[in-house]
């Protein structure tokens, strides 16, 4: 049962976990997609990228800033079958630049793609090699846009 | 000749009459003697007899010897001129010498690609410097040795510290680059090359050594002056007798890299995104201007010495480490064991100022060490304190604040002052790390989130050694003026739990030092003695521009009044702790945290390309107090607002450091740019169970209201649901019930 206690212009409620069982009747209002003032996730609303969305860390602003965006925009529109083959050239330029700067980019050995994998291999292996050898960026679903940059877990 | 003996025509006379004029003195004075002058010891007038021809010997003997003189003097000047030149070479390189062995991160990793990169004329040209210039079309002989002699010096080239090359090189470079290239090429290798101008248009005249003067001193003395004009004042300096120091030829804005070459002052005289203040907002805003406009060159000025680094760190994490050198480092360790350091970047993502123009896919500079003193609004240019104008196309201030004092302790003199620590930067955490090594006794003045985390963590501290760590403000409880009373009190009692006397209620009377301790008078009559003081009184927001920018000032909040784009005025936004902005949902205010100062600086870079969003993402902020009391807060969350709090009955789970723990991410709170590390203290001794008690306020949420619209929300000890809080206080709805609001937030689970 739920407690109320009221100190001043203060109130304190104490809660079970069967208190807050049943679902809540607070209403919310509801997101507008198309809400131009939202933090957008990595892809905008119109397809096009969000290059400065937090999940990408520092990446598209960095010394290989240009290499990056280059490289991955190259991706992202490629309509080949298998995604990004015709990339190949931007994501070794994209690497030559990261190896140039090991401090920010460290190269992890697992983590570094090698030219002769498939471009989807190499594409998404870069992509998630970035991700994880930069710090600051999350676990991102690059396909999928990301409200929340921080908190979420 | 002919001109000697006209002038000799007209002398003559001159000098015979003065002449005439020496020998009647002495003959008056020789008068009691009654003798004529020919031998009177006297007279200055050296030789011989007095008849005409010896006089006109004289004469010419005397007009000789001042012309002898005269060129003795020019020349020695000249050679003094070189020799102090010399000098001045030689103590700024051993000058940046000291500095760049003290800079941690050296620039040399950053230099030799930078330099590859981005000096597309310069590099190759200190290399064909070295093999004589006869290669270059049409110098004059002079114009070799010239360039041989400061080629020689440039010896040691890149591959030692490019700091001392710098002067040397560009030295070098000047008078080759000066004979190839024409005048007008006022951007790029311009500053080396209008160096150059002078020297060589010198060279052709006449002298060698001017030349090689003004171009280094130039490079030493890099005041103001937009690159235009340097034409026609080098060309009318080149006219002028060589004799002339370099002091005017001030337009040489040679870029200097020195956030981490010190020695060369060169600054661009004009950049396209010009942030004033290198501290989060300032970052954020770069980043978000790389990301946004593709090759954007990004100018950060700041009067630190430090690169663009995080301040949460500073009063938390730092102190919980364990390694020693972490006052050198830096870095400190998450939960999980992921380490980094508060600085933003290596230095390797930043390129030196003096490259900015260069670079080809542009990048971020930081000139360190450089105060804005004056801001130029129609001009679109700002001065800095050694006299050097930068122009921009778009600026922005994030100058943060400056940490307040108390008046008693200002005017307590300087034994007093020397032993208090106003805590704001690195070199504070530094010398507070230093001090507290060494003490029996430190106090803290200020109850809210500094004061409070910092005596949490010296408390902490106090375990190991035996350092009584004392607190004290004028409210009632810790964050007194952000948590209701309620939790307040309950606040207070874990930090006496961290080992920290509280002393509550406490109004600073004054302040002496007796016997090298400290004694602080309390209003009440209480008395407290004391080794230090940290004064964490609050943040004075920076607005020293306003006055020579005519931006408006904030009389409520203080800082600079901004639209909700963050607008001050045309081509100028401001972020950070120093802006005074307008939140469409809660009104205008002035936020002093972490999170917004990177959300508003990430504006601000979006509306400095174009985006014109106003500010709408809500910031949020955190403090850990100790391994119990962890709480994320986003909105107004003012005490003297009605609350509402909705608790759970806790669990041992619920702290930050199990949140971490579970979650394996060692982040609990995130910034949206940067990852913070904001998991708490190892605690030594295990948390204690909690009490399954009726005000034990374990976990929950905590509704702030204002006219029954929640604008503030604090989630207490309950992680990652920000989102929703965040969306509950956009939607500004009134709602009836709290508890089912609450419910939203799921506490009880994890």
């Amino acid at each position: 049962m739920s407690s109320i206690r009221e100190e001043g212009k203060d109130q304190i409620i104490f809660v079970t976990k069967e208190d807050h069982a049943t679902p809540s009747s607070a209403e919310l209002v509801e997101e507008d997609p198309n809400d131009p003032y939202e933090e957008r996730g990595l892809i905008l609303p119109s397809g096009e990228i969000n290059w400065n969305c937090p999940c990408l860390g520092g990446m598209a602003s960095g010394p290989c800033g240009t290499d990056f965006k280059d490289a991955f925009s190259c991706f992202h529109y490629s309509k080949e079958e298998v995604k990004g083959s015709e990339c190949l050239e931007q994501f070794r330029a994209m690497q030559e630049c990261m190896q140039r700067y090991p401090e920010l980019y460290p190269q992890e050995d697992d983590k570094v793609s090698e030219t002769d994998k498939t471009s989807q291999d190499s594409a998404s292996a870069e992509i998630s090699g970035a991700n994880s050898t930069s710090p600051t960026v999350q676990d991102s679903n690059t396909t999928q846009p990301n409200t929340e940059g921080s908190v979420e877990s | 000749m002919l001109k000697c003996r006209n002038v000799w025509k007209k002398l003559a006379p001159l000098a015979r009459a003065s002449s005439t004029v020496c020998r009647q003195n002495v003959r008056r004075a020789g008068l009691p003697n009654g003798r004529i002058p020919a031998r009177v010891p006297v007279a200055h007038m050296s030789t011989g007899p007095t008849g005409g021809g010896g006089e006109n010997h004289l004469y010419v003997l005397l007009v000789g010897a001042a012309c002898l003189g005269g060129g003795i003097y020019a020349y020695q000047t000249i050679k003094g001129d070189q020799q102090r030149y010399q000098d001045r070479i030689n103590e700024i390189s051993s000058r940046s010498q000291k500095a760049a062995t003290e800079e941690p991160t050296t620039p040399i990793q950053s230099e030799p690609p930078a330099v590859k990169a981005s000096k597309t004329e310069a590099v190759p040209e200190p290399e064909t410097q070295a093999a004589p210039s006869p290669e270059e079309p049409s110098p004059p002989v002079p114009d070799v040795e010239l360039a041989a002699a400061p080629s020689e010096t440039a010896e040691p080239p890149p591959a030692d510290e490019p700091v001392v090359e710098a002067p040397q090189e560009e030295a070098a470079e000047p008078p080759a680059a000066r004979v190839v290239e024409e005048a007008d090429e006022p951007v790029v290798e311009a500053p080396p090359e209008e160096a150059a101008e002078p020297p060589a248009a010198r060279v052709v005249e006449e002298e060698q050594s001017p030349p090689s003067e003004p171009s280094p001193a130039e490079l030493t003395e890099p005041p103001p002056a937009p690159v235009v004009e340097s034409e026609p004042t080098a060309a009318a300096a080149a006219e002028s007798p060589s004799a002339e120091p370099p002091e005017p030829q001030p337009e040489v804005v040679a870029v200097s890299g020195v956030d981490s070459t010190p020695a060369s002052l060169k600054v661009p005289s004009h950049t396209p995104y010009l942030l004033i203040g290198g501290g989060t907002a300032s970052f954020a805003a770069a980043r978000s201007i790389r990301a946004r406009d593709p090759g954007a060159k990004v100018l950060i000025v700041t009067d630190e010495p430090d690169l663009p680094y995080m301040r949460p760190p500073l009063s938390k994490e730092l102190w919980f480490s364990d390694d020693p050198s972490v006052t050198e480092t830096l870095r400190f360790k998450q939960w999980n064991g992921k380490e980094r350091s508060i600085y933003f970047q290596p230095a390797s993502f930043y390129i030196n100022p003096e490259e900015l123009d260069s670079a080809e896919n542009g990048g971020v500079a930081v000139l360190t060490g450089k105060k804005v003193v004056q801001m130029d609004v129609r001009g679109n240019k700002v001065k800095l304190d050694d006299e050097t104008e930068i122009s921009y196309d778009k600026c922005l201030i994030a100058t943060g604040g400056v940490p307040r004092n108390l008046q008693v302790i200002e005017r307590a003199g300087e034994e007093v002052t020397q032993k208090t620590t106003l805590f704001r930067k690195i070199d504070d955490f530094k010398s507070l790390d230093k001090v507290t090594r060494n003490i029996k006794s430190i106090t803290i003045i200020g109850g809210g989130f500094l004061g409070s985390e910092l005596a949490c963590a010296l408390g902490r501290r106090s375990h190991e050694s035996d350092l009584e760590v004392i607190q004290m403000y004028p409210e009632k409880g810790n964050m007194g003026k952000v948590l209701p009373e309620y939790l307040s009190n309950w606040t207070t009692e874990k930090v006496k739990r961290e080992g920290v006397k509280v002393i509550t209620e406490a109004l600073v009377k004054s302040v002496t030092c007796k016997d090298d301790k400290l004694e602080i008078q309390l209003k009440d009559g209480r008395l407290v003695k004391t080794d230090h003081i940290v004064a964490a009184v609050g943040l004075e927001p920076n607005v020293d521009l306003a006055k020579s920018a005519g931006l408006e000032v904030d009389s409520d909040f203080g800082g600079y009044r901004v639209n909700a784009e963050l607008q001050a005025r045309s081509n100028i936004w401001v972020a950070g702790d120093a802006a005074c902005f307008y939140d469409i949902r809660l009104g205008r205010r002035r936020v002093e945290h972490h999170d917004h100062a990177v959300v508003s600086g990430r504006l601000a870079g979006e509306n400095m390309t174009g985006a014109n969003k106003p500010y709408w993402h809500q910031s949020m902020f955190w403090s850990d107090l100790g391994p119990d009391v962890g709480y994320e807060a986003i909105g107004i969350v003012d005490s003297s607002l009605p609350t509402v709090g909705v608790f759970a009955k806790a669990t041992a789970k619920d702290t930050p450091k199990a949140a971490t723990e579970q979650s394996g991410t060692g982040i609990r709170s995130e910034s949206e740019t940067e990852d913070t590390a904001t998991s708490p203290v190892a605690s030594s001794t295990p948390a204690p169970a909690m009490e399954q008690h009726k005000d034990d306020y374990g976990k929950g949420v905590i509704f702030y209201l204002r006219d029954k619209v929640v604008v503030g929300i604090i989630l207490w000890n309950v992680f990652n649901r920000m989102p929703i809080a965040r969306k509950i206080i956009k939607d500004g709805e009134e709602h009836a019930d709290l508890n089912e609001v609450a419910k939203l937030f799921n506490i009880h689970e994890d």
